[in-house]
């Protein structure tokens, strides 16, 4: 059990431990959702700011309702009805919520390395949901914990992320995550969105798509990100289906007992059957479920030693 | 290294076990409505003892549960996050007399929060408190009502009860820094 930090920016600089750690919380935390009373006092009388300055549902609702369930106030800041449309600097903007107090600064950004940033200008704790294409911690800890909690260890399993990986902070979180557990990640899609360089993280490429899932215990789709490409990577929606889609014909070959990950918005029809992600092969709403657990956990640690230190008591 | 100092052996331990369950049993004569709750990482053991040697007094079992106190803290920002663990409380606690069982009694700030805990799993008749040591130092208006031994302390000591099941051995220890 060890984590000392203020702030929840990446995987890339998160060690076993301190992964595991958030996973042994998270475990004690999904439990609270799970009672008749699902809120408790930990983070009672502190602010937390949700500056989603890039468009978001699931997660900002996942962060909300994680803040509410911790007890702490809650401020949604986005940036359509913000001061962001009048120009003011994303550290202006940021000094001014903390001059309000606030005590942790949860920030979806367009830009990577906007929460870096923060942490180094505020006060606050700073956690990242997500910026730019460079990473999204707190999804990588959810699906790593999904894993976990469906196949009880994540060494040794192979893990095939099927999609576009190139405009991924989802699939470079997780391949930290995963690779630091001692996982086999294996990358699938369109050659445009796969680049070879991620072998550098440890991964396997390939762009066979049924070789990728033959051996696979966890097939993770991602979502092809049509608001990072600047230009068409693969030639249409349709091809893409046919050539990487996750159909029936194609689950048919993988392990019978692989299972199915997407971490949201899902296109059916397109990187999957509908059906597929009905049945009960999936852990898509497994998945928004253990993210609330995940994020509770993840604010309860990093507001720990944030005051003056005292040695703990019995 | 702390010098340390062994103030009960295991076979103290048990008869301490002993001597609570006892005085639990007479304490409350409706044997049905008695549960214990156990708070880890100490008590939960000695929750599982206390119950068996209960179970064995009243021939009947006796429910118990684990109460996890650390999103209950109220020091959570002047440390590192503590270790928390999963609460298992299998059975509905209103009307029930629970007596929460601990390994320690030192500030009486981790049986406030534990109080705190149980108010969102329902409304108990009793709340009773069973500890193997008292140490004393308590910053809270709160008294236990079994007790295994009072150990005066200094500042500097601290206690460490140690079980089977976590540590290999049943033992209390002072260790003095």
């Amino acid at each position: 059990m060890t984590w000392s930090r203020k702030h929840l920016l990446d995987i890339e600089s998160l060690t076993v431990d301190e992964i595991t750690t958030v996973l042994d919380t998270a475990r004690a935390f999904k439990a609270v959702g799970e009672r008749a009373i699902k809120k408790v006092p930990a983070l009672r009388g502190k602010t937390v700011v949700n500056l989603f300055v890039e468009p978001s549902t699931r997660t900002r609702i996942s962060f909300e309702l994680a803040e509410q369930r911790l007890s702490a106030d809650v401020i949604n800041f986005s940036a359509e009805a913000s001061s962001f449309k009048k120009g003011e600097t994303l550290k202006d903007t940021a000094r001014n919520l903390e001059a309000l107090n606030a005590d942790f600064i949860v920030i979806r950004h367009s830009a990577s390395g906007a929460p870096h940033f923060l942490s180094r200008v505020l006060n606050a704790s700073v956690i990242n949901a997500g910026d730019g294409a460079h990473e999204h911690p707190t999804q990588a800890l959810l699906d790593t914990f999904t894993i976990l909690e469906r196949k009880g260890k994540i060494a040794g399993l192979n893990i095939t992320i099927l999609g576009d990986i190139l405009y991924s902070r989802v699939a470079r979180s997780n391949i930290w995550a995963l690779r630091k557990l001692g996982a086999t990640v294996t990358l699938c899609g369109p050659a445009t969105l796969v680049p070879k360089t991620f072998e550098q993280m440890g991964c396997r490429v390939t762009y066979d798509v049924d070789e990728a899932i033959r051996d696979a215990d966890i097939i993770n789709l991602l979502r092809i990100q049509h608001e990072r490409q600047r230009q068409t990577m693969f030639p249409s929606i349709n091809e893409y289906t046919q050539l990487f889609g996750l159909n029936k014909a194609r689950l048919a070959k993988t392990k019978p007992d692989a299972l199915i990950m997407h971490p949201g918005p899902v296109n059916r029809g397109v990187e999957i059957d509908s059906d597929i992600a009905d049945s009960g092969r999936s852990l898509i709403l497994e998945q928004v479920t253990n993210g609330l657990a995940v994020r509770m956990a993840v604010l309860f640690l990093v507001n720990g030693g944030k005051g003056p230190q005292e040695v703990a008591g019995d | 290294m702390p010098e340390t100092t062994v103030i009960l052996d295991a076979a103290a331990m048990q008869r301490a076990l002993m001597r609570i369950a006892h005085e639990i049993a007479e304490r409350n004569e409706n044997s049905a409505e008695v549960v214990l709750a156990g708070i880890p990482v100490g008590g939960d053991h000695l929750a599982k003892r206390l119950a068996k040697i209960l179970s064995e007094i009243w021939r009947q079992p006796v429910p118990i549960g684990i109460l996890d106190v650390s999103m209950h803290r109220d020091d959570l920002d002047r440390r590192a996050a503590p270790e928390v663990h999963p609460t298992v409380i299998p059975f509905d606690v209103t009307g029930k007399t629970v007596v929460l069982v601990d390994d320690v009694l030192f500030s009486g700030r981790t049986t406030r929060a534990a109080m705190d805990a149980l108010n969102d799993f329902g409304r108990p008749k009793k709340i009773q408190l069973a500890v193997v040591i008292d140490r004393g130092h308590r910053e809270l208006p709160i008294k236990a009502d079994f007790v295994g031994k009072n150990v005066p302390t200094a500042d500097n000591e601290k206690i460490r009860v140690k079980v089977v099941e976590n540590d290999g051995v049943d033992e209390v220890v002072l260790e003095r820094k």
